[in-house]
């Protein structure tokens, strides 16, 4: 019915069109997976069930809430309306400081309980980070 | 004062000869004289406004001019002379006039350099490249100026950034700039061509030079910023998949692609469209790199001043620009239909077009990870960052047959081809599979992907090695290049698989030990400098052999801004890079120690500077 050329071609374009589909798929399945989406202490108080998979925490670190020993150091993040407390054992970025912003990435032990994997850094003093500033803009 | 009003100036008649230069063309549009004299000269007295605008900000800089606002703004009089002039362009509206004088300059080397060419396209060429900077021109004098003043006139300035301070990131931007304003000249110089149908074998292997230009500048421009981030930002990675990155690693990704067509279209006269598109999207991806960071939509460690309105002016800008291209592109590019032209599915023409398809996929999926958190916080404002884990999943396992593709596809002939060599092709698939095997036998963590991988890149590995020492194969720039790219996937994958860390908190006097190593922090020593004051920390390290190490990193606190910095202490061989970081938290007596051991460290920055060395002999070569 069809020459050979026309077959081909088809084979072809369906060819290309599962690739593609497949792709997106497979695309759309991992941004899903490693999404990590970003809460702020309110946020978290307000959650009815304790979520596993890992999120941002942000907000600004406790006034002398900082305590630090051997292997480990623990503080407050506060938007000023709630609180959580972080544990954290790993390497401290230059600009963490109690009174300044922070956002911390790891996972929620509890509605009061953190444990962080890593505090990101933020090289400018007077920069802050756009979702800690809304965080804690809601007050 | 003075440098600011000159400057000032300068930068107004440079938008003025820009816009004559527009007229100029359209008067004389087939006036061949016209070009080598009257828009040659302009070309040229616009590109030397622009370069008298740059040397009176630089020297503005110099003399700590602080009635001039960038200089206020941006330094400080007790900073080193190389970082006062490097802080030229170490700010928005100093970076933005150093893009135009690239943009300016490449427009009249290319002038100089296409003597040859016919006039008409020529002309477009200029006419398409001035709408560029004539949009800059607008932007830096609208919305960054340089030389806005400040009255009263203060007496100090604010300081540079002090993780700006620093010999690498002096010259990372510029290199970068090349790279990415280079790009602005194949976007110009393919428009023109599309719009005169004149997209030929000799039209490619003219622009081929700029695109290597291009490339090559890039290239070393990401590298010279993941170095920086290596050993200033404290982390001991050397990629991050910050956004920032990856706004400069997407248009590599289409630059590289279209290095490759055009090596096709040279040959061969084919993939047109390939080449007109990657051309169109190399330059508008660096645009989009420029929004991007400027205008302080991305949540990354590059986190500049910013101002909305700018943003919006490069958008509304890069917008009419894609507009412009997309309708050149369809209105005058027509596939001719008469030239039907079919290879065989086993030959070098299919092996480039699908790793351009493979390159085209990991572009896009970077460009995914980098632009859906911004889409998603703009439709549901809902705050998310798409981490390294995203990309190594949907990269890695592609980078398989990328690799294999990478080995053999050189070895192919043009239009149909039989695989020569077969044995030796099988022989060293062998070998690399069993020295795969071999290295990570011990290793019980995800063997069989990390094996296929390494495998794949020692395949490519031993076959381009080879090829240096085969008589008949001549492409020494592509094998070079291709050598760089599979040792600096080995040296990637070795890094990560075998580096190791420590995290501990200690304090002065104190001993960190486990069955492997001993961390002793022996003493803290103080330094004082012009612009800042360190604590320097001593360390030994001592391995299990018992052999020592002493490190001492520092940490320092700049006056002005004030900002304390980590400065990593690392000790680079040939296997490996010791390196340790101190930071030190708030009124508490601990130091918080990172130390790693990263194997090959030193490997992957010679290999991508053994890419871009092919890049510079292909270029180097054509030339003679």
């Amino acid at each position: 019915m069809y020459g050979r050329k026309v077959k081909l071609r088809f084979l072809f374009i369906i060819l290309i069109l599962t690739t593609l589909i497949l792709t997106t798929f497979l695309v759309l399945k991992s941004l899903e997976e490693n999404v990590v989406y970003f809460q702020s202490p309110t946020e978290i108080k307000s959650l009815t069930e304790i979520d596993k998979s890992k999120i941002r925490v942000g907000g600004m670190v406790k006034k002398n809430s900082i305590s630090i020993n051997s292997n480990e150091v623990n503080f407050i993040i506060t938007d000023f309306k709630n609180e959580i407390n972080v544990t954290y054992s790993g390497a401290v970025p230059n600009l963490f400081a109690e009174g300044k912003g922070v956002v911390a990435e790891g996972f929620l032990k509890d509605r009061n309980f953190f444990s962080a994997s890593k505090i990101l850094a933020k090289h400018d003093e007077n920069y802050m980070p756009p979702e800690v500033k809304e965080a804690l803009g809601e007050k | 004062m003075i440098y600011s009003l000159v400057g000032h100036y300068s930068l107004i008649v440079g938008l003025i000869i820009g816009l004559s230069l527009f007229y100029f063309s359209y008067k004389n549009f087939n006036n061949s004289t016209i070009v080598n004299t009257k828009i040659l000269s302009f070309t040229f007295l616009q590109l030397f406004f622009v370069a008298i605008s740059f040397i009176c900000l630089i020297l503005s800089f110099i003399f700590s001019d602080f009635s001039n606002e960038t200089v206020f703004n941006n330094s400080h009089t007790t900073k080193p002379l190389f970082y006062k002039i490097s802080g030229t362009w170490g700010n928005h509206e100093g970076s933005l006039l150093l893009w135009l004088l690239v943009l300016t300059l490449f427009i009249f080397l290319f002038l100089v350099r296409s003597k040859n060419q016919p006039v008409k396209y020529k002309i477009l060429t200029l006419v398409f490249q001035q709408i560029i900077i004539v949009g800059f021109f607008l932007f830096l004098i609208k919305t960054s100026n340089p030389f806005n003043f400040i009255f009263p006139t203060p007496t100090e300035g604010l300081g540079l950034n002090p993780i700006l301070q620093d010999p690498a990131l002096a010259i990372h931007p510029p290199i970068l700039y090349l790279g990415y304003v280079g790009s602005s000249i194949i976007f110009s110089s393919v428009l023109a061509a599309t719009s005169l149908k004149i997209i030929s074998p000799s039209w490619a292997s003219h622009i081929k030079k700029w695109v290597l230009i291009s490339w090559i500048f890039l290239t070393l421009g990401i590298l010279l910023g993941s170095i920086w981030a290596y050993y200033e930002l404290g982390w001991g990675g050397f990629w991050f998949w910050d956004p920032v990155e990856n706004v400069s690693l997407m248009p590599w990704f289409a630059l590289t692609t279209l290095l490759h067509c055009i090596l096709v279209l040279e040959k061969k006269s084919i993939l047109t469209s390939w080449v007109i598109i990657l051309s169109i999207a190399t330059f508008t991806l660096s645009m989009c790199g420029t929004f991007l960071v400027r205008s302080g939509i991305l949540n990354s460690v590059h986190t500049f001043a910013n101002d909305p309105e700018r943003g919006l002016f490069i958008l509304i800008f890069l917008f009419i620009l894609i507009f412009l291209s997309i309708l050149i592109f369809f209105f005058f590019h027509k596939d001719d239909e008469k030239k039907t032209y079919s290879f065989f599915w086993l030959s070098k023409e299919s092996s480039i077009l699908i790793n351009n398809w493979f390159m085209m996929y990991f572009l896009s999926v970077v460009l995914i990870g980098t632009v859906y958190p911004i889409f998603l916080d703009v439709i549901s404002s809902q705050k998310i960052s798409v981490g390294p884990p995203f990309y190594h999943k949907l990269i890695i396992p592609f980078l398989i047959p990328f690799l294999l593709m990478m080995a053999i596809g050189p070895k192919l002939k043009w239009i149909k081809s039989q695989l020569e060599d077969k044995i030796y092709l099988i022989l060293f698939l062998i070998i690399s599979i069993l020295l795969a095997f071999l290295i990570l036998k011990n290793f019980n963590q995800n063997i069989l992907i990390n094996t296929i991988l390494i495998s794949s890149a020692l395949y490519l590995f031993f076959i381009t090695l080879r090829d240096f020492f085969v008589k008949k194969y001549k492409n020494i720039s592509q094998n070079i290049a291709h050598f760089g790219f599979s040792l600096l996937i080995l040296s990637i994958l070795f890094n990560n698989l075998f580096a190791s860390e420590i995290i501990t908190n200690l304090k002065v006097g104190e001993t960190f030990e486990n069955s492997k190593i001993k961390i002793v922090f022996e003493s803290v020593d103080e330094k004082k400098k012009q612009n800042y004051n360190a604590i320097i920390a001593n360390f030994s390290i001592i391995n299990s052999n018992g052999e020592q190490e002493s490190l001492s990193p520092e940490l320092r606190i700049y006056n002005q801004p004030v900002i304390a910095t980590s400065e990593a202490d690392i000790k680079t061989t040939l296997m490996s890079d010791k390196f340790i970081v101190i930071n030190l938290v708030q009124n508490q007596d601990f130091f918080n120690v990172r130390y790693q051991v990263k194997p090959f460290m030193l490997w992957i920055w010679l290999s991508v500077m053994l890419i871009s060395s092919g890049g510079i002999i292909s270029f180097l070569k054509k030339r003679i």
